[in-house]
């Protein structure tokens, strides 16, 4: 059995003053492989959570993530992950960097030598091969770190907002660039987004997640993603449709809001 | 109440030591003033920039427009050097550039004796005034005619001595004959009188006291001039002090240190990562390490003396002690300074615990590391020149301790520069290696 189940995830911390919180409460989730999860939520929905559970950092209280048949136990190379920024090894040079996992492997060096060339041509960072990480700009280290994690052929990629500390136009860029990494891979890929817009564009399917707990509000299928492969990004946010869905989903995460303000107003 | 009133008089001892210094702290904060008006003067003669920094119009308060201005640094140095040798009277400069030095030659002042009967009568006193360490014999005077006789006296500079004038005179003290006069000018027991080569004082019990002028120059025993703590140094380099040379006594001393730094890094750096990957390590030796840091290694030495004498292996032991915990302490923190993204990011690229040591956690506490071993190079030099100078037999420490000692200030000094050559020289090459082993040192 191929791709990705989440079934019946529960989380919940115990606080050191002796209460608790529920950060997830019984998510479920089925996903193919091949597909494009966005995930959008307010702050504290537990979406980080979610995804440090299925890369493996964090234990579920309950229920479990099959991944190809067998049970996620702890972080593996099947699935990688990218983070919003400063998760690159600045000891090491940017080629160093994308050979990362090969290394790790043992890969004979030739071999591993041809994965990062190709990478760093398909991520257009050919020129900054043996460059320090920490001289190049934001946008070329997401880029990095995009190729470290392909270099390592991972079954799924969990992206923890690795757009969002980058400023608008290279983020723009960047979003045309994790579609077409999507599109000629053909990866499982878990996208965390603050960004509704980015959510629209970069998720074939798109979670809204409600807090207090932590669940799933609503789900979408979405056709953006597709038409972004296709054509401009730009384009494809002025389909009347990506309006129409951008703001029911902006009022959705209005109330969320709301409803928190209020009960903290209450207590 | 006792403890506090004596700790108050301390601090006005203090107080008072301080205001006589603020004097000469104003003049030098002047003459600083005084520079940096005179170079921004010619520096605008000079060069016209129009550079991105000189086009800034606030720089007060703006912290990137500040930087280490080198003709400031230059000139305080070569001021540094100026001052030393007018105030004492260095060959290295012209002599109009002195301060005023010692009166040195001859010289004689008159004194009256004034009998019962109120008869007076005057002689003279040939004063020489010699180089400190020459023999020189009072001139021969002729004793003159009246009752009171000439007199003759030698004293090394900046010496001042009681003379008994009315020894020889005829009458004296034990017939009622008084000093009155020196130089025409009343005396008094208690007084003093301003003569050509200085002042003539006069006791309690009316003996002369012959102080020749000192000036303002700084005796050498106080403060050698630079030439002198050069040919020093030239001196002990070749022949040496206390049966070693000058490169015996640095490098035993750098030995200390280097063995010691190298031995607690050793221990150190394990210990710390032990501290920083396991919660049973931290726990363990947290109360120990944090006991020991503020210790100053020096509180250590009587101990260290007591257990293992004074000989190489304490004072390594002490270096050691003195650089086990800040290695320590700096592998620790940067072990716990590892972000935690980047160590999931590599277990997500499929990397084992010991990879992840290898490549993500050493890598990234080698700044911090190296930041402890600058400081622990810094604290271990000073440490060791201290440890010499309470017992050695050997080393910088022990040599101008020794010097002190016999008063040989050259030595003294010559020490203190070399120490401080060193230790900055150390700090530097620690630098250097810090910029080519961890370039990535702040850029995480």
């Amino acid at each position: 059995m191929s791709g990705l189940q989440i079934d019946k995830l529960s989380m919940r911390f115990d606080l050191p003053n002796g209460s608790s919180v529920q950060a997830l409460k019984d998510v479920s989730l089925d996903l193919k492989a091949g597909e494009l999860l966005s995930v959008l939520g307010p702050s504290g929905c537990g979406k980080t959570t979610l995804l440090n559970i299925v890369a493996g950092f964090l234990a579920p209280t309950d229920g479990k993530i099959i991944l190809n048949g067998h049970t996620v136990t702890g972080p593996d190379a099947e699935r990688g992950m990218v983070f919003q920024q400063g998760a690159l090894f600045e000891w090491m040079s940017v080629r160093e960097n994308v050979g990362f996992g090969p290394s790790m492997k043992g890969m004979p060096k030739a071999e591993k030598a041809k994965i990062v060339d190709h990478l760093l041509d398909v991520v257009g960072l050919q020129d900054f091969k043996e460059k320090a990480v920490y001289e190049l700009s934001g946008g070329m280290q997401q880029r990095v770190a995009l190729a470290r994690c392909l270099a390592n052929e991972p079954d799924v990629i969990l992206m923890d907002e690795p757009l969002g500390a980058l400023d608008a136009l290279t983020r723009e860029k960047m979003q045309g660039l994790v579609l077409k990494l999507w599109k000629e891979t053909g990866k499982t890929i878990i996208l965390i987004t603050h960004s509704v817009e980015e959510a629209l564009l970069l998720g074939e399917r798109l979670l809204v997640m409600a807090p207090r707990p932590g669940r799933i509000h609503t789900e979408y299928r979405l056709p953006f993603a597709e038409m972004g492969v296709g054509q401009d990004l730009r384009d494809v946010k002025k389909h009347p449709k990506f309006a129409e869905v951008r703001e029911e989903i902006l009022g959705m995460i209005w109330d969320m809001e709301e409803e928190i303000m209020g009960r903290t107003e209450d207590a | 109440m006792e403890l506090l009133g004596n700790l108050w008089g301390e601090l006005w001892a203090v107080l008072v030591t301080l205001f006589a210094a603020a004097p000469y702290v104003i003049g030098y904060i002047l003459i600083i003033l005084l520079m940096m008006v005179i170079w921004s003067g010619v520096k605008r003669l000079l060069t016209p920039k129009s550079d991105y920094g000189s086009l800034k119009t606030v720089t007060f308060g703006d912290e990137s427009a500040v930087t280490s201005n080198t003709a400031a640094s230059i000139i305080s140095i070569v001021l540094i050097f100026v001052f030393w040798g007018t105030f004492t009277g260095s060959q290295l400069l012209p002599s109009f550039m002195h301060a005023p030095g010692p009166f040195t030659g001859e010289s004689s002042f008159e004194y009256t004796i004034t009998t019962p009967a109120g008869d007076s009568d005057t002689a003279t006193v040939s004063v020489v005034v010699h180089p400190t360490g020459e023999e020189v014999d009072a001139p021969v005077v002729e004793e003159g005619d009246g009752i009171a006789k000439n007199d003759a006296i030698a004293i090394p500079v900046y010496r001042n001595e009681l003379l008994r004038v009315d020894r020889n005179d005829e009458m004296g003290r034990d017939e009622e004959t008084f000093i009155t006069a020196v130089d025409g000018q009343a005396i008094t027991p208690g007084g003093s009188v301003d003569v050509d080569f200085g002042r003539v004082a006069m006791s309690d019990k009316g003996t002369l006291n012959i102080v020749p002028s000192t000036g303002i120059q700084m005796e050498p025993i106080w403060l050698p001039a630079p030439e002198a703590v050069w040919s020093r140094l030239g001196e002990i380099a070749t022949v040496g002090y206390r049966n070693s040379t000058l490169a015996e006594h640095l490098g035993y001393s750098l030995f200390r240190v280097i063995v010691g730094f190298i031995l607690g890094a050793l221990v150190g750096i394990p210990l710390g990562y032990a501290m920083g990957l396991s919660n049973w390590f931290r726990g363990w030796f947290d109360p120990i390490v944090e006991f020991m840091r503020p210790v100053p290694p020096l509180a250590l030495i009587p101990l260290v003396i007591i257990w293992a004498g004074i000989g190489e292996v304490g004072k390594i032991i002490l270096l050691f002690l003195a650089a086990l915990w800040i290695m320590a302490i700096a592998a620790r923190s940067g072990v716990s300074g590892v972000r935690i993204s980047k160590v999931h990011a590599a277990y997500s690229l499929g990397a084992s615990k010991w990879q992840i040591m290898r490549h993500v956690i050493i890598p990234n506490s080698l700044p911090e590391i190296f930041t402890g071993a600058r400081v622990a190079m810094g604290v271990c030099w000073g440490t060791v020149v201290a440890a010499e100078l309470v017992a050695a037999e050997k080393g910088a420490g022990m040599m101008i301790m020794v010097a002190s000692k016999f008063q040989s200030t050259d030595i003294v000094l010559m020490g203190i520069i070399l120490i401080g050559i060193i230790g900055f020289s150390i700090d530097m090459l620690m630098r250097q290696a810090e910029k080519w082993l961890v370039p990535w040192k702040g850029k995480g």
